[in-house]
């Protein structure tokens, strides 16, 4: 895999209020009626923006915006990966929130969408930093674990194996697990249920 | 040293240590599904790399398919192309495939323990989250994303950081009327919704020793709505007797010689976990979600809660609830009119989900202008009802009887909620837009419960319907 490595990311932010949001929030579950993964970024938070037209995703003045910033458990429920691939398309490259759903979490990592934790309370106040000045650089620093906005440093968190595999460039897993060679045989003869017990 | 089932399981299927930390782990059984393999298959094909254990690939068809007409070409023509595509995928690489004319077909989570292909001290992955299902014969489940369906095809493998371990112990014992899914519901309540984060929850104490292998299917089910991507029974003689005699459980002498296996992997007496909670399980009353996720629930005897006794961070999305749902703080629950009746899904559409319902259900009538459905978890299980007569219980009192597949679950194909629906239903999750409208609403309940909601057109606790040898 030749990946380009996520040491940092830094653009635009866009807060998305809110916690718990769901990925069949992200995404409703009838655009993943496809065997492609084309155009889901024209579907990100479909519903809730038809519903809603004040959501920053509507907003003119998040546009080209790539930093979003989440609430508590941001990306729970369904592991449908089109919920992050849907939100890669429509440009968004690393996600800050205060805690994330783990499947969510990892299929972000595999799409190099780091997601970075910081305290709730950063969470509101960068939130509220972003809505009053779209325009500003928030960078998202994956290899010091921090978020930096103007000259305030926020200490974030992203665990030690995603956060290895996106500062090395080793997100897309395929290849390093390939790299294992007849190991992995010799693991799974190993098992009785598959050698026959 | 005493271990854990997690560890064990762990350890043995750990190929290497990866470079990034994390566990280059052997995955023992791969299910997959119309809905989130076709773009890895397309990866693999770009990558010109095959699959790389097809014998521990199962295919079958679930998320998409309808349940009532199934003649190909199915009318919903993307339905038919996913259909095509998995259908192709499986047979180009040698994966087993139970299609629509298998017999076997159903719901990947209902198949999986049915089949016997699901068994303790395996690592289990899945597209889709609610795999920790599988976790209630004694394996360490979870559902992965579509990149990893791809990584698991070409490798058999993940790269994986291994979770933190919490005990979650039931004490006790259920009063009549209750059911596994008012546990899970009452532990997703009291753990919350994010609780489980990083952390596979191991279920224990005597409520759950006392369940039945089909309560721990729902009970683990729903895992991932507590957060946890893993959740898991130890096996135990119930694990034992519900797999010997089923089509891929180790036949004859070998199953001996595997239940001594399967003991083995269980967890140890004074095995080590990061933390143990306890829930008191002769407390837990039938549950009812009122709100937009599936921690936001009531006793069937409770009042909906006001958002300012919530903490604070959660108010939010309690006045979200609130307004998305159309319901008072202080209202009562039970009563709520319900335009829907959904019996189904992955967490409660097997055979013995189905006698409960269709016990409360016999001889009644179905509320004027309910629509209510019910969809069996696979075609074996549809099989097992109609032998016992339960598609004409349920007909006649008012239900459509339908074929297997996810259907009203998450609504990719025709059943759907209309509008602003209300609807009763014993799926997982109650997310805004979950059941196919936009703006449909989603009450989480037990079969026994969605059962009697369809007959009074409202939430009614079902122990007043219950005769007093019925039920728990």
């Amino acid at each position: 895999m030749t990946e380009s490595a996520r040491r940092q990311v830094a653009g635009r932010g866009i807060p998305v209020p809110g916690n718990d949001i769901d990925t069949d929030r992200i995404i409703p579950a009838r655009f993943l009626k496809t065997v492609t993964n084309e155009g889901l970024g024209l579907h990100a938070f479909e519903d809730a923006r038809k519903h809603d037209p004040e959501h920053p995703f509507n907003q003119k003045a998040y546009e080209g915006a790539s930093v979003l910033v989440a609430g508590i458990n941001f990306g729970c429920g369904s592991s449908r990966e089109h919920a992050p691939e849907s939100l890669k398309q429509w440009g968004i490259k690393a996600i800050v929130g205060a805690s994330f759903g783990e499947i969510f979490f990892g299929n972000c990592t595999m799409l190099g969408i780091p997601c970075v934790s910081i305290d709730n309370e950063d969470v509101l106040w960068l939130q509220k930093t972003v809505g009053r000045d779209p325009r500003q650089s928030v960078t998202v620093d994956v290899e010091k674990q921090e978020v930096r906005v103007g000259d305030r440093v926020i200490k974030g968190r992203i665990p030690d194996g995603a956060r290895n595999q996106l500062v090395s460039g080793a997100w897309n897993a395929t290849g390093v697990l390939l790299e294992a060679g007849d190991a992995i045989e010799a693991t799974a003869k190993r098992l009785p249920y598959v050698s026959g017990f | 040293m005493p271990s854990s089932l997690l560890e064990k399981v762990w350890n043995a299927h750990t190929v290497r240590t990866l470079p990034s930390g994390q566990t280059q782990l052997l995955i023992g059984l791969h299910l997959i599904h119309e809905v989130t393999s076709p773009q890895a298959f397309q990866a693999l094909r770009e990558l010109e790399v095959p699959v790389r254990m097809p014998a521990r690939t199962f295919a079958t068809l679930d998320h998409i398919i309808p349940t009532t007409a199934q003649q190909r070409p199915f009318a919903d023509e993307i339905a038919e192309e996913m259909t095509v595509h998995l259908t192709r995928n499986a047979q180009q690489s040698g994966v087993p495939f139970f299609g629509l004319d298998s017999g076997k077909q159903g719901i990947v989570h209902v198949i999986g323990p049915e089949l016997g292909l699901t068994q303790p001290g395996m690592t289990i992955a899945c597209g889709d989250s609610h795999t920790a299902t599988h976790g209630a014969v004694g394996a360490i489940a979870f559902g992965i994303g579509t990149s990893q369906v791809r990584d698991v095809l070409a490798t058999q493998c993940l790269a994986m950081a291994k979770p933190k371990l919490r005990q979650v112990r039931v004490d006790g014992a259920l009063a009549r009327g209750v059911y596994a899914k008012d546990v899970i519901l009452a532990i997703i309540r009291t753990l919350g919704v994010n609780g489980g984060v990083g952390y596979a929850y191991e279920y224990a104490g005597p409520v759950i020793d006392r369940m039945t292998m089909e309560e721990r299917l729902t009970l683990c089910n729903m895992s991932i709505e507590g957060g946890a991507r893993f959740g898991y029974v130890n096996p135990d003689q119930v694990t034992f007797d519900y797999l010997r005699g089923r089509q891929y459980a180790p036949p004859g002498p070998a199953f001996d010689r595997a239940v001594t296996w399967w003991k083995g992997m269980a967890s140890d007496p004074d095995a080590k976990y990061d933390d143990v909670k306890r829930l008191d399980g002769s407390a837990i009353t039938p549950m009812v979600t009122w709100g937009i996720n599936p921690g936001q629930s009531v006793g069937v005897g409770e009042r909906i809660p006001n958002p300012e006794s919530a903490p604070e961070q959660e108010r939010a999305t309690y006045r979200e609830g609130l307004a998305h749902m159309g319901f008072e703080a202080g209202q009562p629950i039970a009563g709520a009119r319900i335009d829907v009746v959904f019996i189904g899904s992955c967490t409660n559409s097997r055979i013995s989900d189905l006698r409960v319902a269709a016990e409360v259900a016999r001889g009644n009538r179905v509320a004027k202008g309910v629509r209510a459905i019910v969809v069996p978890g696979s075609q074996q299980v549809a099989k097992a009802a109609e032998a016992e007569g339960l598609h004409e219980v349920f007909r006649e009192a008012g239900f459509e009887w339908r074929n297997a597949g996810c259907s009203m679950c998450l609504g990719m194909n025709d059943d759907k909620l209309r509008g602003r629906e209300m609807s009763a239903s014993t799926s997982n999750r109650n997310f805004i837009g979950r059941q196919g409208s936009p703006t449909g609403r989603t009450l989480l309940m037990s079969p026994a419960m969605a059962a009697a909601a369809a007959l009074h057109g409202a939430v009614t606790d079902v122990r007043e319907m219950l005769q007093p040898t019925s039920g728990r």
